[in-house]
């Protein structure tokens, strides 16, 4: 890859997480049952008119907020014009001359190297229906229709796949923190336009661009730009020439391929929406609504590593998800031991909310118990086989770690007479291992320690096990 | 950000035009369009040599700005209503000629 270099821009389109859709009250959102939830706005019937979604402007303001783009006190929606079964209306309502936000720019890292990507602009605009296409027909479902969309459109900074799904997981982690959208991929809540082209290296002026529409999975997005990146690369070392064109992916057949002009028509003819009067934002709005924004990912990781002293690894696990990371949190302010709070959080608490398919939402352990689960840890009233015992009691049915230690009669026993003994019947039951404990080897101590803590049925604090024993082996 | 309906509106193109829209025409149709087309866009022309510098530029004709609505749902059309109007439903869904090959 090093004869030519590729530039890389994406165009993100995000469904908003809003109770209605863009313009009409229509609920967004509606999955299954198709057309139910409809209106002559959404179905573009003469004569209606739409009104703007309030919640839809300030989530994609607050959008631009993250980023730093500069907010529009003003801004207007185009027409743009296409004819195609899924937009009633034959025209698209979006932002075209003066979009909500204007420039912003994304931080990556790939590889250790972190890198700015700069964000050209963001408007707001609205999904298109459902269609399906049968055997001699075509169905169109108009629940999406109107959906409230924002489109982020970046500038070609990405030199690679990678990248380019580095700033989709970063843009996509900002969304959810502030909970723009769900970004439910499954459900096409993120779809990307992917814009590449590569140019001889050493030279500055970007070569032809190719366009692959609607990808909407990041597997499918890196996979694709590996096989168009390299096709036009090829093309170029053969003495071939690139029209600029759009393609889609083949995710079967792992090619692109140029659309037909038919399924694509580049001419939009935007214009003005005459039914619909600009958009103007006062500053103390957009500054209210600046106020409301969520500590950011990186900027919580960032403070994880400083306030609690944590590794990097274990603050980017605790921050990937603003609620496990509201959980550490709140059982840190109770505990001593910030690393062993991440600890359980990482392994026991995400391993039991996996198995068992549940959200942190739904966890009856509360951060209190937990953190008296440490304490009993660090106090060695209970030794570790022990407290994940009690940790899944907590976890399946809530209470307080000391009566679970009670009524379990879970507590260590460190009573050195009770651990002498059981020492003395692990030595005696295993006369092989001992001799050769006496003899050097060391590791045959381990052994005797797991015979003492079987005897002791896991209760034997097995620092004082492995005192006892030594002190009888060596004496 | 230039706005791109203004680009090229010296001429316009009956046929091309109509092949955006997916509409066949004869002939015939197609000179008459050509014709009011370029009419209207002589008028435009015309207007073009207004003096229109001491008038500031707008989008909009009117004083109204911000049509918000709060994000509360609201019951729109029963889907056996909406279906009606449709020149054939099938399976919930209005159905159309198939539009890929
Ligand atoms: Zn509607």
């Amino acid at each position: 890859m090093s004869d030519y270099v590729p530039s890389i821009g994406l165009e993100v389109h995000v469904q908003l997480k809003t109770r209605t859709k863009m313009f009409c009250a229509c609920p967004a959102h509606e999955e299954g049952t198709p057309n139910v939830a409809v209106c002559p706005v959404c179905l573009g019937l003469p004569g209606a008119l739409p009104t703007m979604n309030r919640e839809a402007i300030r989530k994609t303001v607050k959008v631009g907020l993250m980023i730093g783009s500069e907010i529009s006190l003003r801004s207007t929606f185009d027409r743009k014009n296409y004819f195609y079964p899924d937009m009633p209306k034959n025209f698209q309502i979006s932002q075209q001359a003066a979009p909500l936000c204007i420039g912003g720019s994304v931080e990556i890292e790939v590889g250790g190297q972190k890198k700015t990507i700069r964000v050209n602009h963001i408007h707001q605009e609205e999904d298109a229906a459902k269609i399906t296409h049968l055997e001699n027909s075509s169905e169109i479902d108009y629940n999406r229709a109107s959906t409230p969309l924002m489109e982020l459109v970046t500038e070609p900074d990405m030199s690679s796949p990678d990248e380019a799904i580095a700033f989709l997981t970063a843009l996509k982690e900002m969304l959810v923190y502030a909970g723009i959208s769900d970004c439910n991929l499954e459900l096409g809540h993120v779809r990307c336009d992917v814009n590449s082209s590569v140019r001889p290296a050493g030279t500055d002026k970007l070569g032809v661009k190719c366009e692959i529409k609607n990808m909407n999975t990041f597997k499918g997005i890196h996979r694709a730009l590996e096989y168009e990146l390299e096709r036009q690369m090829e093309t170029l070392r053969a003495g071939g020439k690139l029209t600029q064109e759009t393609r889609r992916w083949d995710d079967v057949a792992g090619v692109t391929l140029p659309m037909r002009s038919k399924e694509y028509a580049h001419d939009y003819r935007y214009f003005p929406e005459p039914d619909l009067p600009p958009v103007t934002l006062d500053a103390a709005t957009v500054e209210a609504w600046r106020a409301e924004l969520p500590e950011l990912p990186a900027a919580k990781r960032a403070r994880f590593i400083r306030d609690y002293g944590l590794p990097e690894y274990d603050a980017g696990v605790l921050t990937a998800d603003p609620a496990i990371a509201g959980y550490f949190e709140a059982t840190a302010q109770k505990s001593q031991n910030f690393k062993a709070v991440s600890n359980w959080v990482m392994g026991e608490l995400l391993r039991a909310l996996g198995e068992k398919g549940e959200t942190i939402a739904d966890a009856k352990i509360a951060p209190e118990a937990l953190a008296a689960l440490i304490a009993l840890v660090d106090a060695k009233t209970i030794n570790m086989p022990a407290a994940k015992e009690v940790f899944q009691i907590l976890f399946d049915r809530g209470g307080e770690p000391a009566a679970i230690v009670k009524e379990k009669g879970l507590a260590q026993v460190s009573d050195t007479g009770a651990i002498d003994g059981f020492a003395e019947q692990a030595i005696a039951a295993n006369e092989k291992v001992a001799a050769e404990f006496r003899g050097g080897k060391e590791a045959a101590l381990m052994f005797l320690v797991g015979q003492v803590m079987k005897l002791s049925r896991g209760k034997a604090n097995p620092q004082l096990a492995a005192d006892a024993l030594r002190r009888k082996l060596q004496g | 950000m230039a706005m791109k309906f203004s680009e090229n509106a010296d001429r316009m193109d009956a046929r091309y035009v109509a092949g955006l829209a997916r509409m066949a025409l004869s002939d015939a149709e197609a000179a008459q369009l050509q014709g009011q087309l370029d009419d209207i866009l002589a008028f435009i022309g015309e207007l073009k040599q207004l003096d229109v510098s001491g008038v500031e530029a707008t989008d909009v004709a009117t004083e109204a700005r911000n049509a918000w609505r709060e994000d509360v749902p609201e019951a729109g059309l029963a889907r056996d209503v909406a279906l009606a109007n449709a020149p054939l439903a099938r399976h919930e869904q209005f159905a159309v000629p198939k539009v890929i090959e």
